[in-house]
């Protein structure tokens, strides 16, 4: 594969997309299991569907009508979460479905023969082009010096939201901006995985990582290299077997994941019936 | 404004006028009327859904009041952060989060607004090296939040608070899941900060309230009582909405100052 990947340009592609796509979810991934914004974030995965058909019928690329639907269901599902009275989980289904739904409509409406947009759906992280990856390399670039530069307010704001509001840190903006990134995120990951598995490779590696270490920024960089094998594991299947690359990425993620979690559940007993204190570095 | 007013009005930590505040439909504080002298130590007891931790929220202006005013050091509490030292209830904090009692106590030296690659300066650090000896924790500082007993959590919670260098300091139930020492601690520290800074201090602790505050509130809904910290029958009876056996489990003492042997008042 390594000879194949110096000859076929699409197989260099598919390297860079499998980084840039480890880097985001390895960052935001850790962010959103730990503030509890999994559903949220599936929610915002799936409304950008609505922006793929979008792009499609207006001939637009697809990715940035993704990008302009997620960005919009990210804002407005912070906004229906500060206001309280609406019930969030109610809202955030109703755009989850609205935006797949949305997503078809446009297409059909599409004249001409409908494009196969499957790998929107389920990912084709071998049909990454040269624009794909630009795009992806700035939303990443974003995401990370975003997270960098703030990260002890970060740090504080994910911790707890009420003492950061008392000292004087502006939480409204954190919150907002936490939403962008990760519908910034879900759009990198839509060319990797797909909208539909986006949430395993977010949430994977991330769980992964946590049962390695207890140390915020350590977890990051532990799950964007989780991030990577589980990535650079299923291009691999998918190359050899020639099966759907975000299929193979997803399985890898969430069979590693449980492993993880079963090997460590036996050990982690052995260790505390010790007498061990149980500190994980 | 006259001069003299002026003064009087810097002399009080927190004035509260016709505060009501409304969850959806529900009224939770009613027409709350409250004035705390700067210096003073306040503690604010009354049953579960009195309104005793929106009322802290209220000074801390997290919440929007449907009606009247609070003012903070004469200000609106929005511009008055960094004023306050908030211990928010232990119950709603997330103790498994990944993070050391060092970076918990570390985050109240963070600075206001936005400054891209803040990092913590050495001043920093020592302040919260200090405030960790302070409150007897500086043993623990590397170690994770989930590994904490209740009472250690606690103390973390308080330094934090300190962290900010308030002049006014507001805890919402300091003493819940916490051991009697750490209790006892808890208590001599508060009023040892009394000496430096106002306290406001919402608390199930009725033994405590008599002996420690200053001054007491009694919120259910609405404001019940607020003076002296002595509790008599009829006060305890409208807070409660009925005869309270004002003996705490497991203490030898009795809480209502006026019980004597005797019984009268």
């Amino acid at each position: 594969m390594i000879k194949a990947m110096l000859e076929y340009q699409f197989l260099q592609n598919a390297f860079w997309a499998g980084i840039l796509a480890s880097i985001v979810c390895g960052v935001i991934g850790v962010i959103i299991v730990e503030k509890k914004l999994v559903m949220m974030s599936g929610g915002i995965a799936h409304t950008s569907y609505g922006g793929v058909g979008f792009g499609y019928w207006t001939g637009i690329e697809p990715v940035l009508g993704a990008l302009v639907f997620s960005v919009a269901a990210a804002l407005g599902i912070g906004y229906i979460k500060r206001k309280g009275g609406t019930r969030s989980d109610v809202v955030i289904s109703l755009l989850w479905s609205l935006g797949m739904a949305l997503g078809i409509l446009f297409i059909a409406l599409m004249p001409g023969y409908p494009p196969d947009i499957s790998s929107y759906l389920f990912g084709s992280i071998l049909s990454v082009t040269q624009t794909d990856l630009y795009m992806m390399t700035g939303e990443t670039l974003i995401v990370v010096l975003a997270v960098a530069a703030f990260y002890n307010h970060w740090k504080a704001y994910l911790f707890d939201e009420e003492f950061a509001s008392v000292i004087g840190i502006r939480t409204a903006f954190f919150e907002y901006f936490l939403l962008i990134l990760i519908a910034m995120t879900v759009v990198v990951l839509i060319r990797v995985v797909g909208i539909i598995l986006v949430l395993a490779l977010l949430t994977s590696p991330a769980a992964t990582a946590a049962i390695f270490t207890a140390n915020l920024k350590k977890r990051m960089i532990y799950s964007v290299l989780i991030g990577n094998v589980f990535c650079f594991a299923g291009l691999w299947i998918s190359y050899r077997m020639n099966i759907a690359s975000g299929a193979s990425i997803v399985v890898i993620s969430v069979l590693s994941y449980l492993t993880a979690y079963l090997v460590h559940g036996r050990t982690g007993k052995i260790k505390t019936s010790s007498g061990s204190h149980g500190i994980r570095l | 404004m006259s001069q003299e007013s002026i003064e009087k009005a810097c002399a009080q930590a927190v004035r509260i006028r016709n505060l009501s505040v409304v969850f959806g439909q529900r009224p939770v504080l009613e027409d709350i009327g409250l004035e705390v002298a700067e210096g003073d130590y306040l503690g604010i007891i009354g049953p579960n859904g009195g309104g005793k931790s929106t009322l802290l929220k209220a000074i801390l202006g997290l919440i929007e009041p449907a009606s009247g005013t609070v003012a903070v050091f004469g200000e609106a509490p929005k511009k008055n952060k960094g004023v306050i030292g908030y211990v928010p209830q232990f119950a709603d904090m997330d103790r498994h989060f990944p993070i050391t009692l060092r970076e918990v106590v570390l985050t109240g030296r963070l600075k206001q607004g936005m400054a891209p690659f803040f990092r913590f300066s050495r001043e920093d650090k020592e302040i919260v090296g200090n405030l960790l000896e302070k409150v007897g924790l500086a043993e623990l500082a590397d170690r994770q939040i989930y590994q904490l007993s209740g009472g250690e959590f606690q103390k973390m919670l308080i330094a934090r608070a300190l962290a900010v260098h308030p002049r006014l300091l507001l805890l919402d139930e300091p003493t819940a899941s916490v051991d009697a020492a750490s209790r006892d601690q808890i208590f001599s520290l508060l009023a040892e900060l009394n000496q430096s800074m106002t306290i406001i201090l919402v608390t199930h602790d009725l033994l405590a309230v008599l002996s420690e505050v200053r001054s007491l509130a009694c919120l259910n809904g609405r404001l019940v009582y607020h003076g002296e910290p002595e509790l008599n029958e009829r006060i305890v009876n409208s807070l409660y909405g009925c005869p309270v056996d004002l003996v705490a489990h497991g203490v030898p003492h009795r809480v209502l100052k006026t019980h004597g042997e005797g019984g009268s008042q």
